[in-house]
């Protein structure tokens, strides 16, 4: 989808902003839309969010187009005459038909993306996630391997009340973290999402969902990412003060770099195996 | 009809003056002013939240407020505005308006209609008063969902006291609603001649009564979890955090309607009195009426989606609620139909109302597209549905609450408003609200959480158009308080019709009306079918 169009009126209309000297960043990227995301279930959802739209949009401009019309013409400035006709059993029965298999066209797709969505069976490997306040940690549920996912020191810097640093000077501001979650591409990855605390919601726009993290519950997703790269998300469901301040960020690489990061996580998990195990502790905590 | 309802005002006319006038009025005129002043004020409370709100997200960095306090502006905006500000104002039309619509003298139970008011304004001294309170105001979102909301501090009781008040009161002023139109209307108003405000009114009344005692029993669930060791909410004692969601959003999607029925009332009363023609499809409108509010019972999930149901679960809250555009749609039709080949002039009321037909349907646009679950999966919980509430409450609810203060304005006063203002209003704010919510739709899509008090700076152009828009549109308020005050201490004089196209009882008493409506009932052939 090209919005250029859009583009361009949208930086018209904050022009006068600029001109008040307001900050209207420089921002290269003006993001309008749903990203096609990197997952076979993510293009999925763009293909069913871009016939929506547009299902919308040839509706909007019939209703909206016949409203302006009579809004043009049936004035009474212009001498229109009322008429005085008030009922239509045949065109309420129409524009209730019309409405209704419109409506069933889009429920095909939409039951066969989330009869998609909701297979997790074959996965490869498991990663459970859970959400803290205000934080993620991951377990490789396979390997043994666990760790936390916190803001980036930068960026908890920059985003304290009145602190000094302009947030456009760090990279990737409130979106990077200590600890990224690094998976393989095209390995069909089951989540399980829980939480320690409260509820939280894990989300990677580029996956093409979000998922509850609900203390008590385990809840499944699955994602297989096709291109390796780095995906940035946030928590998405309002969890205490530091809601805003727990960004996901997952680092998708080929298999033998995959492996290769793997082996090193294992490696140092093995010399830190003198304190207690992180699983047996994440087990306790999610019992709570 | 109307010399005899002044004289009879003669008779009946003696009540106490100044204060007491108020505190005692069991007059319905007088209580829906009462109700109609308070959610003024509350509106300008909320409102006053959601400029701290668009302040904060001017720009990136946190600048003004701490991450708790936005959180605590984001909670008490929405509980301000939903229980404040819009549930009162339709109590004070429905007050105002239906016994002046079906022929009444006055409401059923007057000495209800005087204590459902009332209690109001203790309500919100009890919910506002938490502001200044040790730990803060509410902070865990309107939706008050456990566990988060177990972490409120001293405000806690005080929250969910709050909500029991304003439940009480809503309770009972439906029930006054629906003992009226079944009791009182005049010889001939049979249901079916009903003005639709009172049809829609009747509908969102039993809403009310069915949906608001179940939120009473989910947050007195969260005072006994939080203060008696119960665990209805909580994993760790056998209980369930997202029984808690399901209980709420029962009531939550209900009330959704409650919010928005009487506006479908006020837009089919308004269009075709400014069209000069009939209302298309009455009885359809009635119909579609009821039918949105038999699925409103049944579409609660979907504000839930991501919550990890089953798949049976999943599609079957998808398949109802895209349903529920069918019968939104034969409104949005029906109004349209009823421009066509009409004679319009676009007086304020009218202004807003058209505005509320665009607007209101981009905002059932969103809907439709939200009520889809996988796509939900990307749109639950970023500014994508912040933008569709808000197009449905604001542009919807609010815009036609203004519509319907301007249409009736002149038969309550007896004056004409300021129609140079009225437009100035009508302008300004439909300009600065598109102004400051449709950015937010491509903020969601470009994945932008919502209740987040400071954002990543790709997010920022829009979100500073957003808070441009947010402080024109507040600003503009001030103009329709300036006509509403204008316009009760004076003005051209208003005839009893008002309006040339203006059909119905209401407009057969003088203007301003008598202190009790009809006392006689009205003529049977002065009844005309409520499509007028």
């Amino acid at each position: 989808m090209k919005f250029s169009t859009t583009n361009r009126l949208v930086k018209s209309l904050a022009a006068p902003g600029a001109l008040l000297g307001l900050p209207v960043a420089a921002n290269a990227e003006w993001g309008l839309n749903l990203t096609p995301g990197v997952t076979p279930f993510s293009r999925t959802i763009y293909d069913l969010h871009m016939l929506i739209l547009w299902v919308c949009v040839v509706i909007g401009i019939v209703v909206f187009g016949l409203m302006f019309y009579s809004i043009m013409k049936f004035r009474k400035s212009q001498g229109a005459q009322a008429a005085q006709w008030h009922e239509s059993t045949k065109v309420e029965v129409l524009w209730t038909l019309i409405p209704f298999i419109i409506l069933v066209g889009i429920a095909v797709p939409a039951t066969k993306a989330l009869i998609m969505m909701e297979d997790v069976s074959g996965a490869d490997m498991t990663i459970k996630v859970t959400g803290y306040q205000w934080k993620w940690h991951y377990q490789y549920v396979d390997d043994g391997v666990g760790f936390f996912s916190t803001l980036d020191a930068d960026s908890n810097n920059a985003r304290q009340l009145g602190a000094d640093t302009d947030p456009s000077s760090v990279d990737n501001y409130l979106l990077s973290v200590d600890n990224h979650l690094v998976v393989p591409i095209n390995k069909k990855i089951r989540f399980l999402t829980t939480a320690g605390d409260v509820i939280h919601a894990w989300w990677v726009p580029a996956l093409g969902w979000k998922r509850d993290a609900i203390p008590g519950f385990i809840n499944e997703s699955w994602a297989t990412i096709e291109e390796p790269g780095i995906y940035r998300g946030q928590c998405a469901e309002l969890c205490g003060k530091d809601h805003g301040f727990m960004p996901v960020v997952v680092e998708a690489l080929p298999e033998a770099e995959y492996q290769a990061w793997l082996e090193k996580q294992k490696a140092a998990t093995q010399q830190a195996a003198r304190e207690p195990a992180t699983t047996q502790k994440l087990v306790a905590a999610a019992a709570e | 009809m109307s010399e005899a309802a002044t004289h009879h005002d003669d008779h009946h006319g003696h009540h106490p003056s100044g204060i007491k006038r108020w505190l005692t009025t069991t007059n319905h005129k007088d209580i829906g002013t009462l109700y109609l002043i308070f959610a003024l004020v509350m509106f300008f409370i909320g409102g006053a939240m959601a400029m701290i709100i668009r302040l904060e997200l001017f720009q990136p960095g946190l600048q003004f407020v701490e991450p708790q306090f936005f959180n605590s502006m984001t909670t008490m905006h929405a509980l301000v505005m939903i229980f404040g500000a819009v549930m009162p104002a339709w109590t004070g039309f429905a007050n105002w308006m239906i016994p002046m619509m079906i022929g009444a003298p006055d409401m059923a139970l007057p000495r209800l209609n005087n204590w459902s008011f009332w209690i109001l304004p203790f309500a919100f001294t009890l919910l506002l008063s938490t502001l200044f309170m040790p730990g803060g105001s509410p902070a865990g979102g309107w939706t008050m969902y456990p566990p988060l909301v177990l972490q409120t501090g001293d405000a806690f009781p005080f929250l969910i006291f709050a909500v029991h008040f304003m439940g009480a009161s809503s309770i009972a002023g439906a029930i006054n609603v629906i003992v009226t139109v079944f009791n009182m209307r005049a010889p001939g108003m049979t249901l079916m001649k009903l003005p639709l405000f009172v049809w829609t009114w009747i509908i969102t009344a039993f809403l009310l009564i069915a949906s608001i005692p179940v939120l009473a029993g989910a947050v007195t669930m969260l005072l006994t979890d939080k203060f008696f060791g119960t665990a209805f909410f909580s994993a760790a004692g056998g209980g369930d955090p997202v029984m808690f969601q399901h209980i709420f959003w029962f009531f939550g999607h209900p009330e959704v309607y409650i919010l928005i029925l009487p506006a479908f009332g006020i837009i089919s009363a308004i269009v075709p009195t400014f069209a000069r023609k009939p209302l298309f499809g009455y009885s359809s409108m009635v119909y579609a009426s009821a039918a949105i509010a038999f699925l409103s019972f049944i579409v609660w999930a979907h504000h839930m989606f991501t919550v990890g149901m089953p798949l049976a679960g999943e599609l079957f809250f998808m398949y109802t609620t895209v349903l529920i555009a069918v019968p939104t749609g034969v409104k949005v039709f029906n109004w349209v139909a009823t421009m066509w080949q009409s004679s319009m002039t676009f007086e304020v009321p009218m202004l807003f109302s058209l505005a509320f037909i665009v607007l209101f349907t981009i905002g059932g646009f969103s809907g439709l597209m939200l009520g889809v679950t996988p796509v939900d999966f990307q749109y639950h919980d970023t500014y994508f549905v912040v933008a569709h509430f808000h197009y449905v409450l604001v542009t919807g609810a609010v815009f036609s609450l203004m519509a319907a203060t301007y249409f009736w304005l002149p038969k309550w006063t007896g004056h004409m408003y300021d129609e140079t203002l009225g437009k100035w209003h009508f302008w300004l704010s439909t300009i600065s609200v598109n102004v400051l919510f449709f950015p937010q739709h491509f903020l969601g899509l470009a994945g932008m959480p919502r209740r987040i008090p400071d954002y990543a700076v790709q997010f920022t152009d829009f979100n500073t158009m957003s808070s441009i828009g947010g402080f024109v549109f507040g600003i503009s308020q001030f103009l329709f308080v300036i006509v509403i005050v204008k316009c009760v201490k004076g003005g051209a004089k208003a005839s009893d019709q008002v309006w040339e196209g203006a059909h119905g009882l209401e407009w057969t008493l003088p203007s301003p009306p008598p202190y009790h409506s009809f006392s006689v009932p009205p003529e049977p052939s002065t009844i005309e079918g409520g499509m007028r």
